[in-house]
C-alpha cells in the first residue's frame, strides 16, 4: 500500500536509470545515512559504537570487496584475508615511514598495495576456475601469512612483530574518540559504496557478470577474460585492502598478522554467501549476520536464561552460541540459497503486492 | 522477537545495575578463553582468577568493599578481546583494571587504556618493555616478563654447565609459537648470545604447532646442546612427543611458564620426564595456605570455581596470583584514597603503581612460600625479577633450583631502549619525575 511505485513516471532515461528509481527507496535511504551520520553518533553508547557498529562497518566494507571478485566476477577465492594485511601492513608502513603522512592517503596507498598484490595472485585465475582457483587463491593467504610474521622490514624491526598506530587525524580532526571513528568508518563505507555500486552497474560490470555467468560465451561477444578477470581483482583487493587498514588502524590500533588469519579469509567468503552472492545490499546483511549476531547471542543468551531462572556460564553461553550460530546459518541457506538479500527483496515484492498479493 | 528479547535484557541489566550500586562495589572485568583450541590452558587460570575473587568476597572484600566481577569469553582472538574489553570497561562504575590474557590483545588494549583510564595488568606476559612505567603508564606487567624468563632460563643452563662463561661454543635453540608471544624472548636471547658466544637457532613452529616434523629434522641434525620451548597448548605437548620420538633428551629442553604446567605434559606422562619449566616465582602449590582457604571456603561450600583436584596447579595459581596483584593494587589505592571506598581506574593506577607487598603481607594474603616480595615504582612496574625453575618428574611438577634473578645490567638497556623506541614512534614524552608524584 505504501510502498509502490504506481504513478511515478519516468520522463528521461536518467530518471530511469537511477540507482533507486523507485521514490520511496531513495526516501528510505536518505533518511537511514542522515540517522546513520547524525542520529547514531549522538544516541549510540561507546561500546555499541566501538564493540558493534565499527566492526560492522569495516567488515560491510570488506565483503563489498569480496562480492565483487566473488558475486559479481564469478572467482572463488580464500584470499580475503591476504588483501586485509596487505592494506594494512601496507598503509601501516607508508603512514609510519613517511613522516607527515595524512592519514586517508595513507589508507588509499595502502589499498593500492593490495591492488598490485591482488592482480599478482590473481593471474592464476586466468588459467583456473571455480574451486581449483578457491585452492589458488589460499596461497595468497599463506604466501601473506609468512611475509609479515618473518620479513621484519614490514613490521619496522620490532621485537614481537606486533605493531600500533596512533594519534589518528583526518584533516587534522582527531580520529580518537568512538563517535569520530564510527563516522570516519561510516564515510568510507558509503564513498566505497556508492562507488562500487555504480561500477557494477557500468561497462566494467556487465564484463564480470557476463565471465560469472558464462565466460566461453563472454569471451566470444567480444569481452576480454584477461581483462575482466584481473579488473576484478584489482577492483576487489582494493576495497579490501582499504579495510584491512581501517580494521588494523581504526578498530585494533595494534596488530599482528594473526589477526588476518585463514579464518578471516573464511568468515569474509561466507558473509557474501549468507548476504547474498552479487548484490552490494547483500553484503551489509552477511556481515551484520557474521559480526554483530554472535555477539547479540552472547549477550542475550544469559538473559534469556535469566528469566527462566538458569544460569549458563561462560562457556555453555559460547557453545550455545557456536551452535545457534551455526543453525542459523544451516536454516537461512535452506530457506533462502541465495542469501538474506534475496530475503529482503523477497520481502520488498510482497510489500508492493500487500494487501492484494496475486 | 529478538528484538524484544535485547529490550527486556538491557531492562533487566539496567535495573540489577541498579540495585548493585547502592552497596559499595568494585568491579572487575574477567577476560578468558574456556573454549577453544586453548582452553586446557586457559580454564584453569581463569578458575583460579575468579576463585581469588570469590575468596576475597568471603573474606570481607576490600576494607569492606566487596569484588563485583563478570566473565567475557574471548576464544583467544584478539577482535573478541577487544569486543569484550569495550563491553566491560563501562561496566558497574568502570573496570578496576583488565588483564587481557593474550599477548594480542595486550597490543591492542594498551593503546586503548591510557584513553579509557583502565590499568593493564599482564602478570608474566604481555610486553617486556613496558615495564618502563615510565612510557608505559597504564601497564604492569608485574613479577615478570618473557624477558626475565628468557634470562632466568639462560641463568640456569649455565649454573648447570658450571658457570656463563662455559656457554661459550654451545648450541641452543628456540623452538617457539610463529607469534608477539613466541617472538618475545628473541631480542634478550640474542643479546645473551653475544655476551657468552653461544650460538643461537631459531627454530619457528606455525601456529597452532600440531605439526612439528620439520621443526624436530632440525633438531636432530643441528643436535644443540639445549632447547628453549616457547609453545602453547597443544604445541607443547607434541613438541615433548616430538622430542620423545627424537631422543632429544627431555632434561635438556627449558620451557617457559606457559609450556611449564600440568596440560602441556599430562599426556605425555612419563615421556616429560625431567622435563624443566621456568617459574614466575611459584610453581604447583597445593600445600600453601591459599589453596587450603579455597578449599575450605568455597569448594567446600560447592562456591568453587572448577574442579577440586585442579586447585592449586599451576596455571590456577598463576590465576589466583594476577587476581591477588590486582585486587592488592586496589587496597594500595584505597590506603592513599580512601579506605572503604570504591577506587576509579586512575587511583586504582596509583596503587598498582605503589604496590608494596612485604613479606608479612604474603603470608596474610596465604602466599607464603608462593611467591617473594614485590615492590613496585614509577619507573619500574615489574617490581620483581624473580624465578625459579621446575622439572616435571613424570607425576607432578617439583622445583629443581633456587631462586634465580634476571640480570638487571642486561634487562634494564633492553627495556629502556626499546621503551624509548615505543616513545618515539608514539611520540610520548617520558614521564617526569613530578608526573610520579601525581
Amino acid at each position: 500500500m505504501f510502498y509502490r511505485e504506481n504513478g511515478q513516471f519516468k520522463t528521461t532515461y536518467r530518471a530511469d536509470q537511477q540507482v533507486f528509481p523507485i521514490l520511496q527507496d531513495r526516501v528510505a535511504i536518505w533518511a537511514l545515512l542522515a540517522a546513520a551520520f547524525v542520529v547514531v553518533p549522538f544516541l549510540a553508547s561507546d561500546y555499541l559504537m566501538r564493540a558493534i557498529l565499527i566492526p560492522f562497518l569495516i567488515m560491510s566494507l570488506a565483503a563489498l570487496g569480496v562480492n565483487v571478485l566473488v558475486g559479481y566476477c564469478g572467482q572463488i577465492s580464500l584470499g580475503s584475508g591476504a588483501f586485509m594485511a596487505v592494506g594494512a601492513y601496507g598503509a601501516y608502513n607508508i603512514f609510519v615511514r613517511i613522516p607527515g603522512m595524512p592519514l586517508v592517503p595513507a589508507l588509499l596507498l595502502g589499498g593500492l598495495c593490495a591492488t598490485a598484490f591482488g592482480i599478482l595472485f590473481g593471474l592464476p585465475s586466468l588459467r583456473v576456475k571455480g574451486l581449483y582457483l578457491a585452492v589458488a587463491t589460499l596461497a595468497a593467504q599463506f604466501f601473506s601469512d609468512w611475509m609479515f610474521l618473518r620479513i621484519k622490514w614490514f613490521t619496522l624491526d620490532t621485537p614481537s612483530g606486533s605493531v600500533s598506530v596512533s594519534n589518528l587525524q583526518v584533516f587534522g580532526l582527531p580520529i580518537e574518540s568512538a563517535a569520530s571513528r564510527y563516522v570516519f568508518c561510516l564515510a568510507v563505507l558509503v564513498v566505497m559504496a556508492v562507488l562500487t555500486k555504480n561500477l557494477v552497474r557500468g561497462a566494467i560490470g556487465r564484463e564480470w557478470m557476463a565471465i560469472r555467468d558464462m565466460d566461453v560465451a563472454a569471451a566470444v561477444i567480444g569481452i576480454r577474460p584477461m581483462h575482466a578477470k584481473l579488473s576484478a581483482f584489482a577492483v576487489s583487493s582494493f576495497i579490501i585492502g582499504v579495510a584491512g587498514a581501517l580494521w588494523a588502524f581504526v578498530y585494533l590500533g595494534a596488530w599482528e598478522p594473526a589477526a588476518f588469519s585463514v579464518d578471516l579469509s573464511f568468515r569474509l567468503l561466507f558473509m557474501v554467501i549468507i548476504g547474498g552472492l552479487g548484490s552490494i545490499m547483500g553484503s551489509f546483511f552477511g556481515a551484520a549476520f557474521i559480526i554483530v549476531l554472535p555477539v547479540v547471542l552472547n549477550q542475550v543468551l544469559p538473559a534469556l536464561a535469566g528469566l527462566v531462572g538458569a544460569e549458563i556460564s561462560t562457556v555453555g553461553i559460547s557453545h550455545a552460541e557456536l551452535m545457534l550460530f551455526g543453525g542459523l546459518i544451516v536454516w537461512f541457506l535452506i530457506v533462502e540459497p541465495h542469501g538474506l538479500a534475496r530475503l529482503w527483496s523477497t520481502g520488498k515484492q510482497k510489500l508492493r503486492t500487500w494487501p492484494f498479493p496475486y | 522477537m529478538n528484538l524484544r528479547t535485547l529490550m527486556v535484557a538491557t531492562a533487566l541489566g539496567l535495573v540489577t545495575a541498579g540495585a548493585f550500586a547502592q552497596a559499595k562495589q568494585q568491579f572487575v572485568p574477567v577476560l578468558s578463553y574456556r573454549t577453544g583450541a586453548y582452553a586446557p590452558n586457559g580454564a584453569p587460570w581463569a578458575n583460579g582468577y575468579v576463585d581469588y575473587l570469590k575468596l576475597v568476597n568471603e573474606r570481607g572484600g576490600i576494607n569492606g568493599v566487596k569484588l563485583q566481577f563478570e566473565e567475557c569469553e574471548t576464544g583467544y582472538d584478539t577482535a573478541r578481546s577487544v569486543e569484550c574489553y569495550e563491553r566491560l570497561k563501562d561496566k558497574n562504575g568502570g573496570a578496576s583494571f583488565v588483564q587481557p590474557l593474550s599477548t594480542g590483545a595486550t597490543f591492542a588494549i594498551t593503546e586503548k587504556a591510557p584513553v579509557d583510564k583502565v590499568p593493564v595488568v599482564t602478570v608474566g606476559y604481555g610486553r617486556s618493555e613496558s615495564a618502563d612505567g615510565t612510557v608505559f603508564k597504564w601497564n604492569f606487567p608485574i613479577a615478570g616478563t618473557y624477558w626475565v624468563a628468557a634470562d632466568t632460563i639462560i641463568q640456569a643452563i649455565g649454573k648447570k654447565e658450571g658457570g656463563l662463561d662455559k656457554l661459550r661454543g654451545k648450541k641452543i635453540a628456540l623452538v617457539y609459537h610463529d607469534s608477539p608471544y613466541g617472538k618475545e624472548p628473541i631480542p634478550l636471547l640474542q643479546e645473551r648470545s653475544r655476551m657468552h658466544g653461544f650460538e643461537l637457532t631459531l627454530l619457528p613452529v606455525t601456529a597452532p604447532g600440531v605439526e612439528q616434523k620439520a621443526t624436530w629434522l632440525q633438531v636432530r641434525q643441528n643436535r644443540p646442546d639445549y632447547v628453549l620451548l616457547w609453545g602453547w597448548g597443544v604445541m607443547n605437548s607434541t613438541a615433548l612427543k616430538e622430542a620423545q620420538a627424537t631422543g632429544y633428551p627431555r632434561e635438556k629442553m627449558y620451557g617457559v611458564w606457559w609450556a611449564g604446567a600440568e596440560p602441556d605434559v599430562k599426556d605425555v606422562g612419563e615421556g616429560a620426564k625431567g622435563y624443566n619449566a621456568v617459574a614466575m616465582q611459584h610453581g604447583a602449590e597445593p600445600q600453601s595456605q591459599f589453596v587450603k582457604d579455597v578449599l575450605a571456603k568455597l569448594h567446600a561450600k560447592n562456591l568453587g570455581t572448577g574442579p577440586k583436584e585442579e586447585v592449586g596447579q599451576v596455571l590456577y595459581m598463576r590465576g589466583a596470583m594476577s587476581a591477588m596483584l590486582g585486587v592488592e593494587g586496589v587496597r594500595a589505592a584505597q590506603e592513599r584514597f580512601g579506605k572503604g571506598k570504591t577506587m576509579n581506574g586512575e587511583q586504582i593506577r596509583w596503587g598498582l603503581e605503589n604496590l608494596n607487598l612485604t613479606q608479612a603481607k604474603l603470608d596474610a594474603l596465604g602466599f607464603a612460600g608462593v611467591m617473594r616480595p614485590i615492590s613496585t615504582s614509577c619507573v619500574d612496574h615489574m617490581g620483581a625479577a624473580w624465578t625459579r625453575i621446575h622439572t616435571w618428574d613424570g607425576k607432578a611438577w617439583r622445583f629443581s633450583s633456587d631462586w634465580l634473578q634476571a640480570d638487571e645490567q642486561i634487562l634494564k638497556p633492553l627495556v629502556k631502549s626499546t621503551a624509548a623506541k615505543y616513545a618515539s614512534e608514539k611520540k610520548l614524552t617520558p614521564r617526569t619525575p613530578a608526573d610520579c608524584q601525581s
